[in-house]
């Protein structure tokens, strides 16, 4: 028998509060919550949507709650965390070789902002915000 | 040649945080604009119903909600696993199960539209 056996560190359930990288780590992950919430929401607004106007305008009147409007606010600073994230690291998903260089991460992640602010602003134009 | 259903699995959760990174927070600030009671013309019953009866809308919307349904639930099953839930199988199906129930439900609303 073994004189130092091993003994399995047990594993422990707050690791990332042990380094702020963990932590950024973790609340990049904690966005899917937000974004799948957000989503099932979205599927009963569209199932009001096909019940008929009452049904509707009832939910409407639903999302005035001020539960819904703190939901709003984290969902959407989550959403943005998520979008930000996601787009910082596609200079490393989708690297451009021209040649022998590398095009710079600042154009790839720059060409998905500035189409994310365009798709964006078009979205709220149509949507008749402006 | 050993087989893995891992490109089945991550190729939609790719394409649904490239999408909701898009589409999310625009989306949300719409709600939240009608949440405070400046809701925009595009979501008065007439202008959506209108526009939701497009076809090309409803594929639209229903891929929407399955990208953005799958992708969070395989990042949730992973943050189950750097929690150190490791009943993965059982975490796994019932979180897909979850987004394919939600995007059928979305399917079958888009059809009475």
């Amino acid at each position: 028998m073994s004189r130092k056996p091993y003994h399995r560190e047990v594993p422990r359930v707050l690791w990332f509060f042990d380094h702020p990288r963990y932590l950024r780590y973790m609340a990049r992950e904690l966005t899917c919550l937000f974004i799948g919430a957000y989503t099932l929401l979205l599927v009963v607004g569209i199932g009001r949507l096909a019940e008929g106007r009452a049904a509707y305008e009832a939910f409407l009147e639903a999302l005035k709650s001020p539960l819904s409007i703190v939901f709003h606010v984290l969902a959407l600073g989550f959403a943005v965390y998520h979008s930000v994230t996601w787009f910082n690291l596609t200079p490393k998903a989708l690297p451009v070789q021209i040649g022998e260089e590398f095009m710079p991460d600042w154009v790839i992640a720059g060409a998905h902002y500035a189409v994310w602010v365009l798709l964006s602003l078009g979205i709220l134009f149509f949507a008749g915000v402006f | 040649m050993a087989k893995s259903n891992k490109p089945l699995v991550w190729g939609p959760f790719a394409a649904g945080g490239t999408l909701t990174a898009f589409l999310t927070p625009v989306l949300v600030l719409l709600t939240l604009l009608a949440a405070l009671g400046y809701a925009p013309e595009a979501l008065t019953y007439e202008r959506l119903y209108v526009f939701a009866s497009h076809w090309l809308v409803k594929f639209t919307l229903a891929v929407v909600v399955f990208l953005s349904l799958w992708s969070a639930a395989h990042r949730l099953r992973i943050m189950f696993y750097d929690l150190g839930v490791r009943a993965d199988t059982l975490v796994a199906t019932a979180l897909y199960t979850i987004a394919g129930a939600g995007s059928a439900a979305v399917i079958a609303y888009l059809a009475r539209i």
